[in-house]
């Protein structure tokens, strides 16, 4: 695998570079026409879900359903850009926060705060609070423990992919263990805010989460450039005079505010980043990040959109949303492994 | 003795080995030499029943390998394939032990034990009998394979590229250690090597395959002339007589 | 450590162990009654419907399951997998899962031979997968077990969700000894008999590990010796899951252990594995016990918490030779 990879490397630098005959054009105006299609049907996917089987009773169904939808809008941008981002400071397509444990880093941190101040104390807390409280955690750990592994593990990708996904683990039995250990009485009050998911979305988060978004949205806008330079890899990036160090410290900020958003509306979910980051550099490429990002924030919303709507309203199963995600995720990643490892 | 008869490897459209009919006598060191992509190791795997037959006939020691049972072929025929990785942390002397596996099914006897202490003897491993498989180098490990080879106490020995991962020093030592094995021990051992001047110091007999057949057999010296190794490698070389040993040398 | 003194310390660790687990529980028994025979009809009541079986229970799923993942790790000559980090757990639960849906009447013998059956095939999928694979880069062989068995229990997940099963779901997916009681764990006595196999064809495994040709270059019938490795690890999950759910890492901890210890030939090495197994699951589930009296911490959030720190451990341990 090291040689796969060394291997796609040298490919890469041997390519020729093509002769600057005319400027390019920038990577949105050349998909102008696929990004456009995708924002369009993100748009018809989000009218679908507001009107199908909206009979009568307006006035409950549109703050309902807005706010799921909302949700959803939220943290498949989250999702999708954060999985981006980590996979250019990893230099890695097939990482991503989640498969790295990070959203189980996040449940951990909930725990660990609940566990330490008590059930009946965090419960009475200010979720927003609370939310502020554990994103600010999970940054500064998260920076920490990832910045030192993609920096320590980074040229054995199986080694970094294995030891994440058994962080993940570890911190999932860790959470269960001390889970175990609150009270059960006391438990069951945060009980709830320990376990979002697709369908009892955090709807009290909502407004801060949108604020959170918006502004490492704004951050992400102004390090385009960058971020195109950090994805050559750590040695062309610091040759081109880029601080390596300091800016995956900050990338790994970002992802941690953006992961700390979704997990606390919906809860971990999975390989769903994976699926629309792959599925945005098959349909724009990967030369700017202005284009890609653009396209798997809109696909991760036509995804999750338009999935609620055929999974909940065609075909009657409610909830279960996360599960199909999980499953076709998951097998997109087998299969870029095996890809990878058979080739 | 090794007979083949017309024994034929095919992958898709791709033929590996091609109606290949050898006679490998007793007693004897063979090696068989040959660029990449001959066919070398299939026709080697093929004889040690690791791969399949597509067509033709094998017999060592007069039994089909394609019809006689494993473990019956296991008493006349071993075999050792390169690249032998293993995570198993086994000891050498365990390793070696293994080798009888066919005559004990694992209950070793006092015999056995002998034989295994022999083996190990004779590759030189004493000191490292009790030392783990991960804590030796690439030729201290490949020797303990061989010794396991020679503790299964087979007529016929199949090795499949045994000097790499071998320095100068222990490359000569195994390739005499074949020699003293089929001098000594009687054995016919099958050996697929890389390095011509290591065939024709070491072999009886070479045989030269080239795109899945055999181009040339017979002894050293009627093999290793500048016209066949020339067209069977596609190189320009220069053979000399040194002390009594055909040497190749390569052209500038 | 010499062999000998190795088996000594773990079997005197286990034996002292299972004391302990007779004694520690919600009704206490104190050691000098049980001793002495001073017992009230009332602590042997609790001691053979309660205590006697879960230390049974305990000790057979702990060998059981240490010694499955010793040959599944030698099936795929990989130190990183065992029998619920490769998706056979997974298959196995879907195998309960189906047949509690199509034949809920069947008894729960054949439920589990259905279970057994599913978890061959979970088991029978990996393999296939991994000798495919060009590179059998160490660390890769384990993140496909890892990914499919998230990928089966994803659909595990739906399946229980759909048909409201999402409650047996978890008691099969997470180990717990609490619910043991004389008439509920009988059929992990099957595990005995399979560790007994194991034993018998301990050198055969070990040459599998050795690679497919190095085994049939001795006379060793590769595919069957695969094929009964598979089928003993599928029927030890099975008996586990029906009787008390999924214990993750044992598998993988003890003969990780054990082979740097006291190295790999399967021969010598199984008692330990066996022994180190019964004593873990043991240990942790006595711990649960003790922790958070009076409740009940489940051996399978123990053990993960424990099997995810030494799994780390032993990854970064060393550079493994086949990285």
């Amino acid at each position: 695998m090291d040689d796969a990879l060394r291997l796609d490397e040298r490919r890469a630098a041997a390519r020729p570079i093509a002769p600057p005959s005319k400027p390019r054009r920038s990577a949105i105006r050349e998909n102008g026409v696929i990004l456009a299609g995708l924002g369009a049907l993100a748009l018809v996917s989000c009218v679908l879900f507001m009107t199908i089987d909206a009979r009568g009773a307006w006035g409950f169904v549109l703050p309902f359903r807005g706010a799921k939808l909302a949700a959803m809008l939220l943290v498949g941008h989250a999702i999708a850009v954060s999985t981006i981002l980590f996979q250019t400071i990893s230099a890695n397509r097939i990482l991503t926060p989640s498969i790295m444990g990070f959203d189980a880093f996040y449940g951990l941190i909930q725990t660990v705060l609940v566990f330490f101040a008590g059930a009946a104390f965090a419960a009475a807390l200010d979720p927003k609070l609370l939310f502020t409280v554990e994103t600010i955690t999970l940054i500064g750990f998260a920076s920490l423990l990832y910045g030192t592994l993609l920096s320590t593990g980074a040229r054995d990708i199986h080694r970094l992919l294995l030891s994440g996904v058994i962080l993940g683990v570890l911190f999932r039995s860790v959470s269960g263990l001390m889970q175990r250990l609150i009270d059960p009485t006391e438990f069951v009050v945060v009980q709830d805010r320990l376990f979002a998911s697709f369908n009892s979305v955090d709807t009290t988060l909502l407004g801060i989460s949108a604020i959170v978004i918006a502004v490492v949205t704004l951050a992400v806008i102004r390090m385009l450039p960058v971020l195109d330079v950090l994805a050559l890899g750590r040695e062309p990036a610091i040759s081109l005079g880029i601080e390596h160090r300091r800016m995956v410290l900050i990338v790994l900020g970002i992802v941690a505010s953006f992961v700390a958003v979704s997990t606390a509306l919906v809860g971990p979910v999975a390989f769903f980043g994976l699926l629309v980051a792959s599925l945005a550099r098959v349909l724009v490429g990967s030369r700017e990040h202005a284009a890609t990002i653009l396209a798997a924030s809109l696909l991760a919303a036509i995804a999750l959109v338009a999935g609620q709507t055929i999974l909940e309203r065609v075909l009657g199963f409610d909830a279960v949303l996360g599960m199909v995600v999980e499953f076709i995720g998951g097998i997109v990643f087998l299969v870029l492994l095996l890809k990878r490892g058979t080739a | 003795m090794i007979e083949t008869n017309a024994l034929s490897k095919r992958y898709g459209d791709t033929v590996v080995v091609d109606g290949v009919t050898l006679s490998l006598p007793a007693a004897e060191v063979t090696a068989i030499i040959g660029p990449n992509g001959a066919g070398k190791s299939t026709f080697l795997s093929m004889i040690a029943r690791l791969l399949s037959i597509d067509t033709g006939t094998a017999h060592v020691c007069g039994m089909d390998v394609a019809k006689a049972p494993s473990d019956a072929l296991a008493l006349k025929l071993a075999v050792l394939r390169q690249d032998n990785q293993i995570v198993a942390r086994l000891t050498v002397r365990d390793l070696v032990g293994f080798g009888r596996f066919p005559h004990s099914r694992g209950r070793l006897t006092g015999e056995d034990r002998a034989m295994v202490e022999e083996a190990i003897g004779f590759l030189g491993l004493q000191d490292f009998a009790e030392r783990y498989l991960d804590e030796l180098s690439g030729g201290q490990r490949q020797r303990a394979f061989v010794a396991m080879v020679l503790a299964q106490d087979t007529q016929t020995i199949l090795l499949d590229e045994p000097l790499n991962n071998l320095d100068i020093r222990h490359a000569v030592a195994m390739m005499r250690l074949v020699r003293r094995a089929a001098d000594e021990l009687g054995k016919t051992i099958v050996v697929v090597l890389h390095d011509i001047n290591f065939a024709a110091a070491y072999a009886d007999r070479i045989v030269a395959m080239k795109n899945g057949r055999v181009a040339v057999e017979g002894r050293v010296e009627d093999v290793v002339t500048e016209t066949i190794i020339g067209e069977i490698f596609g190189i320009e070389a220069s053979i000399r007589q040194v002390d009594d040993q055909i040497v190749c040398l390569f052209r500038r | 450590m010499t062999n000998r003194s190795i088996l000594a310390t773990a079997s005197l660790a286990v034996a002292a162990l299972s004391i302990a687990s007779l004694m520690i529980g919600a009704g206490d028994l104190s050691p000098v009654s049980l001793a002495t025979g001073g017992l009230t009809a009332e602590d042997l009541r609790l001691l053979f419907v309660s205590r006697f079986p879960r230390t049974f229970a305990t000790l057979l799923a702990g060998a059981g399951l240490a010694v499955a993942g010793l040959i599944m790790q030698m099936l795929s000559s990989n130190r990183f997998v065992e029998p619920s980090t490769i998706g056979v757990s997974e298959s196995a639960a879907l195998g309960m899962l189906t047949v509690t849906l199509l034949a809920p009447g069947l008894p729960i013998f054949a439920k589990m031979l259905v279970a057994a059956l599913f978890g061959l095939a979970g088991a029978a999928l990996f393999m296939a997968i991994i000798h495919r694979l060009r590179l059998r880069s160490g660390l890769l062989v384990p993140l496909i077990g890892l990914i499919l068995s998230g990928i089966i229990g994803a659909f595990v997940n739906f399946l229980a969700y759909r048909f409201d099963l999402m409650q047996s779901l978890g008691s099969w997916l997470t180990g717990d000894f609490s619910m043991v009681l004389a008439g509920r764990y009988e059929l992990l006595w099957l595990a005995l008999g399979l560790t007994a196999l194991a034993i018998l064809a301990a050198d055969r495994f070990t040459l599998a590990g050795l690679g497919r040709d190095v085994a049939v270059g001795l006379g060793v019938p590769y595919g069957v010796t695969v094929a009964i490795g598979l089928v003993i690890v599928s029927l030890v999950s099975a008996v586990t899951i029906v009787s008390v759910g999924v214990i993750p890492f044992v598998g993988l901890v003890v003969p990780n252990i054990v082979s740097m210890l006291a190295g790999d030939n399967g021969r010598q090495t199984i008692p330990y594995v066996l022994l180190g197994g019964a004593a873990l699951v043991l240990a942790c589930d006595i711990l649960g016990r003790v922790i958070r009296m009076p409740y009940e911490i489940p051996v399978g959030t123990t053990m993960g918490v424990l099997g995810a720190v030494v799994f780390l451990t032993l990854l970064f341990r060393r550079r493994p030779a086949h990285g």
